[in-house]
């Protein structure tokens, strides 16, 4: 048997590489990364806050309308009690944000707040970023979920 | 044939056997799948939630109400139509045509039944939030029922009067009121009804949203019924084999490693119901002849401003028990042609498909999927997948385990 030309080596090459990168890509899609960051206490991104984040309720449901509690905290440790905290996110894989507009619905004392309206409607790798304004200044912070 | 040719086809062959291969052996489920399987069961299904909006949802007495109201076509203008005309029973409560024709035709695909009081929103584009507030539209709409608030408010004092007491209380005095009329009837019954005094509207409204709460406690009783792919998911979830019709043929098997797995179909038709109750833009063309559809971008602002809904006068409930309505995404170009993710339990008998009826058969659906074609309006949310024959005749296969005897469908 004649061996198969330069020509057929390299479009075997090249048709190679298109698979690899396309179940490269799918593997990407279907999971996060495998040293994602999943800790729910970190600070913000600037280093103004301690932010740490817990469900009310424990495990989180995919498809369930549920709260959060956020608690932010200064760099001394000191509760923020007069912050405005606001929330949004989505499935940096899938390109999409969150199925629903959750809120903060009211303060808590200590530095601590509800945020009511989560869902998670798929499975996956899901980011929650928080907004932090209060006279120490205008920070951010995310977190990452995995369902 | 030139040789390169036949070389890049076996290879192609090859490796698109691989995944055939692999799912040949029904025990070929890794954990992470078999955990997917059991999410996906009937078994997983929560209890019914509860209604706090409507207080006769769990009445049984009301759900009888509710049940003769459905089929009763003197609930109409022209006493031809009832809910049942597009919701029939026989055929898990949609009508196989694609789109609803009750007066004449609407623009939408009449949707399925069972499960719905699962559904935090109603209708394609959830333009209502709750069974009773959707009840409502259909009846007052002149493509469908086409009749009108006075004229069903007397009806119900006519034949069910003593039914209707017993579960609501007395029903206001009709006598002085017009026969026909009605915020969205005719010119002459909608200018009727301005005419009317304030506190009779009012007393009409309440009897209009009692007869919606009535056959929403009927419809919840309308529950998916168990099929071939539970039966399988709980011999998969106690570990034993597959018996009887339980058992997965090599085809259906890969039909549910696609659909799980690279087909990425779970990613919205999720859970026991298969949907995550959610909208999504997945590039739907647009019926030619019909009004432009915005979809989800048009139906939440009609949620929030419905009279009707959890936030309204007729609510039973506590303003902080109607979280779906205080925290919908109201804007946004996610929204625009986004339609309800429909339950696939049942779906393999009842084409067409879409919520205009746009594809025919389930083929044409993989078809969509697969081509992936951009969206006529805002952004499609899918991603081509490309299938082998195969693969598309192995999803069908898999979708048809999760179809509905016509007999079990009956409430």
């Amino acid at each position: 048997m004649k061996w198969p030309s330069r020509r057929v080596v390299l479009l075997a090459a090249a048709l190679l590489a298109i698979i690899a990168i396309g179940m490269a890509a799918m593997h990407l899609v279907a999971r996060p990364p495998d040293d994602l960051d999943l800790a729910r206490s970190k600070s913000s991104a600037n280093g103004i806050y301690a932010v740490s984040i817990e469900p009310e309720a424990e495990p989180v449901e995919q498809g369930k309308l549920h709260s959060w509690l956020v608690s932010v905290t200064m760099a001394d440790g000191s509760p923020a009690t007069d912050a405005i905290v606001s929330i949004d996110g989505g499935m940096p894989e899938h390109g999409h944000g969150l199925p629903t507009a959750p809120q903060v619905t009211g303060p808590l004392p200590d530095g601590r707040y509800r945020i009511e309206g989560v869902r998670f409607n798929m499975g996956g790798w899901w980011e929650l970023r928080f907004s932090i304004l209060s006279p120490a200044g205008d920070d951010e912070v995310v977190f990452n979920i995995v369902l | 044939m030139s040789w390169p040719l036949s070389f890049l086809r076996g290879f192609m062959a090859a490796f698109l056997a691989i995944p055939a291969l692999s799912a040949c052996n029904p025990n070929a489920l890794t954990e992470e799948e078999k955990e997917i399987v059991g999410s996906l069961s009937l078994a997983s299904l929560p209890a019914l939630p509860a209604d706090p909006s409507n207080r006769v949802a769990d009445d049984p007495l009301a759900a009888a109400l509710g049940a003769s109201l459905f089929f009763d076509t003197g609930l109409s203008g022209d006493g031809l139509v009832s809910c049942a005309t597009c919701h029939m029973i026989e055929k898990q409560f949609q009508d196989s045509k694609p789109r609803a024709v009750g007066v004449s035709e609407t623009n939408r695909r009449t949707m399925p039944l069972a499960g719905v009081g699962w559904s935090p929103w109603m209708f394609w584009d959830g333009r209502r939030d709750s069974l009773w507030a959707q009840a409502l539209v259909p009846m007052e709409d002149a493509r469908e029922h086409g009749g009108n608030r006075t004229g069903y408010a007397h009806f119900i004092a006519e034949h069910y009067r003593s039914r209707y007491e017993r579960i609501f209380g007395p029903l206001p005095s009709l006598a002085h009121l017009p026969r026909n009329a009605g915020p969205l009837g005719t010119v002459e019954e909608r200018a009727t009804w301005s005419a009317m005094r304030s506190a009779d509207r009012t007393a009409i409204d309440r009897v209009f949203a009692n007869i919606g709460k009535a056959i929403a406690a009927f419809e919840r009783s309308i529950v998916p019924p168990e099929t071939r792919f539970d039966r399988f998911a709980a011999a998969v979830a106690s570990g034993s084999e597959p018996q009887g019709d339980a058992v997965f043929s090599d085809l259906e098997m890969e039909g549910l490693k696609l659909f799980i797995g690279k087909a990425n179909c779970i990613n919205c038709h999720n859970g026991p119901r298969f949907t995550d109750d959610h909208f999504h833009n997945t590039g739907v063309s647009a019926v030619p002849g019909l009004p432009e559809d915005l979809g989800r971008a048009a139906a939440v602002r009609q949620a929030l401003d419905d009279p009707f809904n959890c936030l309204g006068p007729y609510s039973d409930a506590e303003p902080k028990q109607c979280a779906e309505l205080r925290f919908a995404v109201r804007e946004g170009e996610e929204l625009l042609r986004a339609y309800k993710t429909p339950s696939l339990r049942g779906a393999a008998s009842r084409a067409p498909y879409m919520h205009a009826g746009q594809f025919a058969t389930l083929e044409e659906v993989i078809d969509h999927y697969s081509n992936a074609p951009d969206a006529p309006a805002g952004i499609s949310e899918i991603e081509g997948v490309i299938f082998t024959e195969r693969g598309r005749k192995a999803l069908i296969a898999f979708l048809k385990t999760l179809d509905v005897p016509e007999s079990t469908t009956d409430p």
